[in-house]
């Protein structure tokens, strides 16, 4: 999304996939199980791409993704079923009350590298889920009832607003300061990046998206409990950001779009379901070691194809 | 001469545990000189980069630069007030592009903030536009501009070197910290790259203190040379006073023996 051009052909794209799988939903050909399968979909591909901003693109290896989905879900829930207000106002508080859990979280976190920084961002995340376990306003253990709201248009508009944001913030100065850091955070301090900053604003982009993934999440399964959200779900949410490839916006879509149909599929054959899910897994680490993508996105790939036909290589 | 000097380093210190890896450091620069400092391996000339760019904290003296003290500030901060630096191992961005690299470095003189990039207003199309004019700008003063939309790790040794100091540049500095900047270089590579300094110098009006240890070269170009042995300055002057000084003959080349002794 380097230019305006570009923007609004996303855009137009966009409307293009929204108005044919609208017209397929209405039109009774997709059943009540595709469709879901679509909004489950999509929640995966919003946790994979706020992620992959702070994996990705910061290089923060964060292992506690599924905390803030938890927060964003029940405090979600708490604002449909508890106040009674609009479910476009739970998605909104979700993603902010999480975002400003990422950032209590991150502040101090954040002076932590690579396994360290690993491990407190997996402690956290267990902190939340037993925190909600023990809440008897919301449940328990037992678990919190909520009404089914989350339906495609509005799930698919919170995922175009986050690939839109997050591709702009990364298309950016301040996302190449992110990049930086990544690379080489010692010299990018000493290229006049606030590391901290950044890297704390990442951590609270992808907490705030991860929170509003949390919102769908919650209004599309009648209940959520603290058992969803145990370390198992952050490393599918890693998962997806790794096989697709470290730094690529678009391996991340891709591999979640992948695995969560290979998911599916195997509910089918329950008592092998993990075997070949890891297996799975396995196979497409071994032929391809940095991700399905690599570092490329899929508008590299076009470019390539362009230039083999004797266009300019760098698409400008 | 006769203003203060634009970087002062005084009585500046510092001990990991019980070593003592630099103490009493005392240094004047004044603006628009290019001073060097060598010193046999070990001696402490990278420690005391560190200390001046903020990596390491002194644990005893002060550094002041234009007049402000600049102990305890953060690395980043330190680049924002006008000190930039390469490294001896050099430490690009090895994934990014070679024109996006010099692009974080001017990174912290771009304006447009967050909110105009993720909404795409004109500012941020204003500001990003802006970047990649200067940075290009800088590529071209190196002559990398051919190579700019290349991976960094692809780019030979000696360009990688001359894309340090094109990146050191772009964060705008009134001091620049060159440490080794012709290391693994050959003769030609080396001449060229002091022409190249000699002339941002006087491009950009810069102020430089070069670590080096091809000897040539640092008695060639630098006004006055600090030399630095086991962390302690033995001794500081022109070229010619630091040539014939004992003291650095004796740390360079051991101390010379009686032959009665033998």
């Amino acid at each position: 999304m380097k230019n305006i051009k570009g923007f609004w052909l996303y855009i137009i794209v966009a409307a293009v996939i929204y108005g044919v799988v609208q017209f397929l939903i209405t039109g009774g050909i997709l059943n009540q199980f595709y469709s879901n399968t679509l909004i489950f979909i999509i929640i995966n591909i919003i946790l994979a791409v706020s992620l992959h901003l702070v994996i990705g693109i910061t290089g923060q290896f964060s292992i506690g993704h599924a905390g803030f989905l938890a927060i964003g879900a029940y405090i979600s829930a708490i604002v449909t079923m508890k106040l009674d207000l609009p479910f476009f106002l739970a998605i909104l508080m979700g993603g902010l009350i999480a975002a400003f859990a990422g950032l209590l979280v991150g502040i101090p976190t954040l002076r932590l590298r690579g396994d360290y920084l690993a491990i407190a961002t997996l402690g956290f995340a267990e902190i939340i889920r037993i925190v909600f376990l023990n809440i008897d306003y919301v449940g328990g253990a037992a678990g919190m009832q909520v009404s089914h709201l989350t339906n495609w248009t509005n799930s698919f508009i919170c995922l175009v607003i986050t690939i839109v944001v997050i591709l702009n913030f990364t298309n950016s100065r301040h996302g190449r300061a992110c990049i930086s850091i990544r690379e080489n955070e010692i010299a990018a301090d000493a290229m006049g990046i606030n590391t901290t900053y950044y890297k704390v604003t990442a951590f609270v982009i992808g907490s705030f998206f991860a929170g509003v993934a949390g919102a769908l999440y919650a209004h599309n399964f009648y209940i959520i409990q603290p058992t969803n959200f145990g370390f198992l779900k952050s490393f599918d949410i890693l998962i997806y950001v790794v096989l697709g490839g470290l730094g690529s916006i678009s391996g991340a879509i891709i591999a979640a779009v992948f695995l969560t149909i290979v998911s599916t599929f195997l509910q089918g054959f329950p008592e092998t379901r993990m075997i070949i899910y890891s297996l799975v897994l396995i196979i497409v680490m071994l032929y391809r070691p940095k991700g399905l993508m690599g570092t490329l996105e899929i508008t590299d790939y076009f470019k390539m194809w362009k230039g083999s036909k004797g266009g300019n290589q760098y698409g400008k | 001469m006769a203003n203060s000097p634009l970087l002062q380093v005084k009585n500046v210190g510092i001990r990991f545990g019980g070593l003592k890896a630099v103490s009493g450091f005392d240094l004047e620069i004044h603006q628009g000189e290019l001073i060097g400092l060598i010193g046999p391996n070990g001696a402490g000339k990278t420690t005391s980069f560190n200390l001046l760019t903020g990596v390491y904290v002194p644990t005893e003296g002060d550094i002041l630069f234009n007049g402000k003290r600049l102990n305890g500030l953060a690395p980043y901060q330190i680049t924002r007030g006008g000190i930039s630096r390469t490294f001896q191992n050099i430490r690009l961005f090895n994934e990014l592009s070679v024109l996006d690299n010099v692009k974080v470095a001017y990174h912290s003189l771009a304006k447009h903030n967050m909110f105009s990039s993720i909404l795409r207003l004109p500012s941020h199309f204003s500001g990003e536009k802006e970047m990649e004019e200067k940075s290009l700008e800088f590529l071209k003063i190196f002559e990398l501009d051919q190579y700019k939309d290349e991976v960094a790790k692809n780019l030979p040794y000696g360009k990688q070197r001359r894309l340090e100091i094109a990146r050191a540049l772009a964060a705008g500095p009134q001091l620049l910290l060159l440490d080794e900047p012709a290391a693994g270089m050959n003769h030609k590579e080396t001449h060229d790259l002091m022409e190249l300094i000699a002339f941002v110098r006087k491009e950009f009006n810069l102020t430089i203190l070069l670590i080096e240890h091809d000897m040539n070269l640092v008695m060639g170009i630098c006004e006055r040379i600090y030399v630095l042995d086991h962390g302690v300055l033995i001794a500081d002057g022109t070229p010619e006073h630091i040539r014939n000084h004992p003291k650095v003959i004796e740390a360079y080349l051991g101390e010379e023996v009686h032959p009665d002794h033998a």
